[in-house]
């Protein structure tokens, strides 16, 4: 398989397409960036034609995505044609519109995979972040469903207050459902900028417990050693695949490079999706950017080893700079703080940016640029705020 | 000895990438990148030709081979697809629950 990404990269064919085909949801999840209103979603002839023109460039993997997939009524119609072009496809669903007849309907059509999320294995805690009552049931329901079919599922399992120290049940049961698991501690800001869902976030303390969970993490020790050295490959490589081998379109035909990765790129409304990704300035951008790139990541211990994210870089105000959520995944993963974190913390220790000594009496013009000093170098402190367990 | 036909499975993805023809199985995720002449098989298995016109036509007036290591090739590719379901096989005509359109073909 990374023969192939390898070889798509080369040949600058988007590989992976992440189709959201609606923002509507029947639940109403209280870390969800999206606004569930339609605001004019693609028609099924606009999906079709996308999908075929993706299949034209070269994409083999397809992710059919939303809010929720089934809220669309066309869904199936949309899905036999994406089968019918021959994409890999895989569906992120809650699963509560699943039923036995529409397990079977997507088996038939040769899908390859599932991913289905699950808060918690209890339903009290479930059906809180959906906020839809019995949510936890029917989604439990549905997977039986999808399994008895033959069909392989993940169980998405993301991590945030509230929910955090459900993870070993939930694994439990998506292991007594014969599916497998998967953790994700990321919650992205609202798609309007609002940053309140963050405060979701599980604190750095739970997160050094979760890295630390042989279930979750497999080798612990492998898993949290210190990075490697970074070699010039890694300084030569690029930050992820977003952009690259993967695109994104939304229900209104928006493109980004990731979904995850909100940097308006054009409209398959207005433009070929092949003419989008060929020509785009800002897709372009995105793939110019090399890891020696990054003016902060470059200069981190991490940068060979980190779960960086551009979009989420993006979000917090650069695609060059640092995602602090990954910093701090990495900071409590190795216990080694990021250079974003040292750098925070000397700008905090040393007072404003720019600092103006007068050395004459005072009136007495500044005719001497070095007058204007920059901030004294800091010895580098363990973060007082950040606890290490090391 | 009995004729062979042969035909996609429904249960699977396919792209040409790169002037190689790219097959992922649905079942059990197994990946093949199939050269020029398999790919040649590939887009023939239509379930309608048997393999044997499909060796003869597709593969040995295409490429330089002897039709003896065409059909033995071609025979071991279709038994490595087909125990992956990837390939379905009969003894007869197969029809399939709809017909897959297939890029280059």
């Amino acid at each position: 398989m990374q023969e192939m990404n390898q070889r798509a990269l080369e040949l600058g064919i988007p590989l992976s397409l992440h189709l959201d085909v609606t923002y509507r949801c029947n639940e109403r999840c209280i870390h969800c960036y999206l606004d569930h209103d339609d605001h004019g979603e693609l028609t099924t002839a606009e999906i079709k034609d996308v999908l075929e023109q993706a299949a034209a460039a070269g994409t083999f993997f397809l992710t059919l995505s939303g809010g929720e997939v089934l809220m669309r009524r066309d869904f199936f119609e949309i899905l036999e044609h994406a089968r019918r072009l021959m994409f890999n496809v895989r569906i992120k669903t809650n699963g509560v519109m699943i039923g036995s007849k529409e397990a079977r309907r997507i088996r038939e059509l040769g899908v390859e995979h599932i991913q289905i999320s699950v808060y918690s294995h209890r339903p009290e805690v479930h059906d809180a972040i959906t906020k839809l009552p019995g949510s936890l049931k029917r989604t439990i329901e549905a997977i039986r469903f999808i399994k008895s079919q033959g069909i392989k599922v993940t169980v998405a399992n993301v991590l945030m207050r509230g929910n955090s120290g459900d993870h070993a049940g939930v694994q439990a049961l998506a292991r007594e459902l014969g599916a497998s698991y998967t953790l994700d501690p990321t919650i992205t800001p609202k798609m309007d900028g609002d940053t309140s869902i963050l405060t979701l976030r599980i604190p750095g303390s739970e997160l050094n417990t979760v890295f630390r969970t042989e279930a979750l993490v497999g080798n612990v020790e492998e898993f949290c050693a210190p990075p490697p050295a970074a070699d010039e490959d890694v300084m030569e490589g690029y930050p992820c695949s977003a952009g690259h081998t993967v695109v994104y379109i939304s229900p209104y035909g928006d493109v980004t490079p990731c979904v995850q990765f909100p940097l308006p790129s054009g409209n398959i409304r207005r433009q070929k999706l092949i003419d989008i990704w060929r020509d785009s300035p800002e897709l372009k951008e995105v793939r110019s950017i090399h890891a020696k790139d990054l003016p902060v990541c470059s200069t981190c211990s991490h940068v060979g080893t980190c779960t960086r994210c551009p979009g989420l870089a993006y979000m917090e105000g650069s695609m060059r700079g640092p995602s602090t959520a990954d910093c701090e995944k990495s900071f409590q993963r190795t216990g080694i703080p990021s250079a974003n974190m040292l750098r925070k913390e000397r700008a905090k220790s040393s007072g404003p940016l720019v600092q103006i000594q007068a050395l004459r009496p005072e009136g007495f013009p500044l005719q001497n640029p070095s007058l204007i000093t920059a901030p004294a170098e800091v010895t580098l402190v363990p973060l007082q705020p950040m606890s290490s367990p090391f | 000895m009995s004729e062979k036909y042969i035909t996609r499975s429904t249960a699977i993805a396919a792209h040409m990438l790169g002037g190689e023809m790219m097959v992922m199985s649905a079942t059990d995720s197994t990946f093949f990148t199939l050269n020029e002449v398999a790919t040649a098989i590939w887009q023939a298995a239509d379930g309608r030709t048997p393999l044997s016109e499909i060796v003869s036509h597709a593969v040995c007036d295409q490429f330089e081979v002897e039709p003896e290591v065409a059909r033995a090739d071609a025979e071991q590719f279709v038994e490595e697809l087909s125990g992956h379901g990837i390939l379905l096989v009969s003894d007869g005509p197969i029809e399939n629950s709809y017909s897959v359109p297939v890029e280059g073909s």
